[in-house]
């Protein structure tokens, strides 16, 4: 199922915050959004989710219009990670994972065997089945960010979108969460992540779409759109390689003063 | 202890204190007394059963309208007096008192009314955005204006009389409270209650924000309408048949909390029991106190909650899931 995103425009109020952005995102690859602060990319994932109202354009998932989808049935087809990782009750962290069973339950009806399947297998997928019975205001990030994660993966989506999941994370963790997220993508669904930091775009993502100042500068394989070159303009910053195996990544080192 | 026997033991608490409930006032009807040619039975049937269906009821759907309140907010210290609809309530009690529009269907009549205005006020305040923040500053704004007009009230109340009936009447209790209060009150109270019970899935998933509630499905214009008018119905009324009783909606759910888990759905059916429990007894207690009158109903729960209240906000305060 693709993520087709056409000519899409968002409006916050007066302020345009996106506009004309298109981009034909394909599942079992991992598609990293990246931009400068204020370049829209959160607004774009949310508005990919239908999370915000777009005022031109649109998204479809293969031909079905998002916005226009019964909100439970657009719920099992694109999971939302938030950039806020809070929980806002102590809940424990085994009944904050079944939440992603939400869009999958009856109206009233208990949770069936799958559900507690579901459930299973992404605390599994996520290491996270010893801290099942512990409130999630005792875990530490990386272990909060884990049974997130696996809140999303329980609802089992087609596609999956994340708003800066590395945020608070110590470089293991940021890692690891990655990894992850690679995982769930070479299991065959989508995944399209809003990234700051630009080398572990680089390790993960098969696939960049750069934004700026709300429109496209680039979007295609990584290592087409993560030049040298694209990053001084677009960043304002200086890269310098860096071997890792067979890989040759760019790391930001320095400022480029604006001419 | 699993979930249900935690419940069977609360609902037994209630039946408990109902009983006692019926028992106990300046005079004890022994249960000996019952089902009896025994005159004390006749208050019990007419005086103390009203009283206590009553303060069942109010007390239940005090607890409930404030679990789902808090849920609702993501916020310990929210309750049904956030929303406004009690302030607004009273203010059209009061009013009808002050203006002599009579006693008894027409307070309750007025009441009403005023939580229905309240409910619309707040449903259009909040229509563009159906946000939990937006709705607390709609409350807000709408129960201190009522705060202000009801004092207005009465400082041009035209006799002194119609200013103790005020007083009295605001402070809240369920003395002398009789079967044509009960008819009036349960039905909204019922319909309200059965409302807020459908707000439990909607709850949890907002227990991750709201961005992450709607991407799950949640339709948060049918959770804030469920929540106003659930409110709406069981506040009104039970402002309306009560007057001001305030606190139980802040105190149940938070005790409850430890015993029954943080989860918002987990939490309304024992905040109805527990809310059920509270009342009955303070109301008992109120009864027992010595002295010539009773204290209101109101006024002791007041007295609990206040320090309660300030207790919650320096212990809890820093705390990461506020």
């Amino acid at each position: 199922m693709d993520l087709i995103i056409d000519a899409l425009g968002v409006k916050l109020g007066k302020r345009t915050v996106l506009s004309d952005v298109s981009a034909h995102l394909r599942p079992g690859r991992v598609t990293a959004i990246l931009g400068p602060n204020g370049a829209g990319k959160s607004t774009l994932v949310k508005a990919a989710a239908a999370l915000v109202d777009h005022s031109t354009g649109s998204v479809r998932l293969d031909a079905q219009d998002v916005a226009s989808m019964d909100p439970r049935a657009r719920a099992r087809a694109i999971g939302y990670l938030p950039q806020d990782a809070t929980v806002h009750w102590n809940i424990v962290a085994r009944d904050v994972v079944a939440l992603g069973r939400v869009p999958h339950l009856g109206a009233h009806a208990a949770p069936s065997l799958e559900d507690y399947a579901a459930v299973d297998r992404a605390m599994h997928d996520t290491e996270t089945e010893h801290l099942a019975d512990r409130p999630v205001g005792e875990l530490s990030g990386g272990e909060r960010a884990r049974v997130l994660l696996a809140r999303v993966l329980a609802g089992e989506p087609r596609w999956l979108l994340a708003d800066e999941p590395l945020a608070s994370l110590d470089p293991s963790h940021q890692i690891d969460l990655l990894a992850r997220l690679r995982g769930y993508a070479l299991g065959g669904a989508g995944v399209a992540i809003v990234l700051h930091d630009l080398v572990q775009a680089q390790r993960a993502a098969d696939d960049a779409l750069l934004l700026a100042d709300g429109r496209v500068v680039a979007f295609g394989p990584v290592a087409e759109v993560m030049t040298a070159e694209t990053l001084a303009r677009v960043f304002g910053v200086r890269v310098a390689p860096l071997e890792d195996g067979d890989r040759r990544l760019l790391v930001p080192v320095g400022r480029i003063k604006a001419a | 202890m699993t979930r249900t026997l935690k419940l069977i033991a609360l609902g037994l608490l209630v039946i408990l204190l109902f009983g006692l409930s019926l028992g106990c006032g300046k005079v004890w009807v022994p249960a000996s007394a019952w089902f009896s040619g025994d005159p004390r039975w006749w208050i019990i049937v007419e005086l103390r059963l009203p009283r206590a269906v009553l303060g069942l009821a109010l007390g239940a759907t005090l607890g409930l309208s404030g679990a789902v309140l808090q849920g609702y907010l993501r916020n310990p210290l929210a309750d049904p007096a956030v929303v406004g609809v009690s302030s607004v309530a009273a203010l059209a009690a009061v009013a009808a008192i002050v203006f002599g529009l009579g006693s008894g269907p027409a307070i309750f009549a007025a009441a009403m009314l005023g939580a229905g205005g309240a409910v619309a006020l707040l449903a259009a305040l909040t229509w563009r955005s159906p946000s939990a923040i937006t709705f607390i500053l709609a409350g807000t704004v709408l129960s201190s204006l009522a705060g202000a007009l009801t004092a207005f009230l009465i400082s041009i109340a035209p006799n002194p009389y119609a200013v103790a009936e005020v007083i009295d009447w605001i402070m809240g209790a369920l003395t002398d409270r009789g079967w044509d209060d009960v008819t009036l009150a349960l039905p909204p109270m019922a319909v309200g209650a059965a409302l807020l019970m459908l707000t439990g899935r909607s709850l949890d998933a907002l227990a991750l924000g709201e961005a992450a509630a709607r991407s799950l499905g949640t339709r948060m214009g049918r959770v804030r309408l469920l929540v106003v008018l659930g409110t709406g119905l069981v506040v009104g009324a039970g402002v309306a048949v009560t007057g001001v009783i305030g606190f139980v909606g802040l105190v149940v759910p938070h005790l409850l909390r430890p015993i029954f888990g943080h989860r918002p759905s987990a939490l309304l059916l024992p905040s109805a029991l527990g809310g059920a429990a509270l009342v009955l007894a303070a109301d008992s207690l109120v009864r027992l106190a010595p002295g010539a009158g009773e204290i209101r109903l109101g006024v002791a729960m007041a007295m609990i909650g206040a320090p309660f209240f300030l207790g919650l906000l320096v212990r809890e305060r820093g705390r990461a899931w506020i």
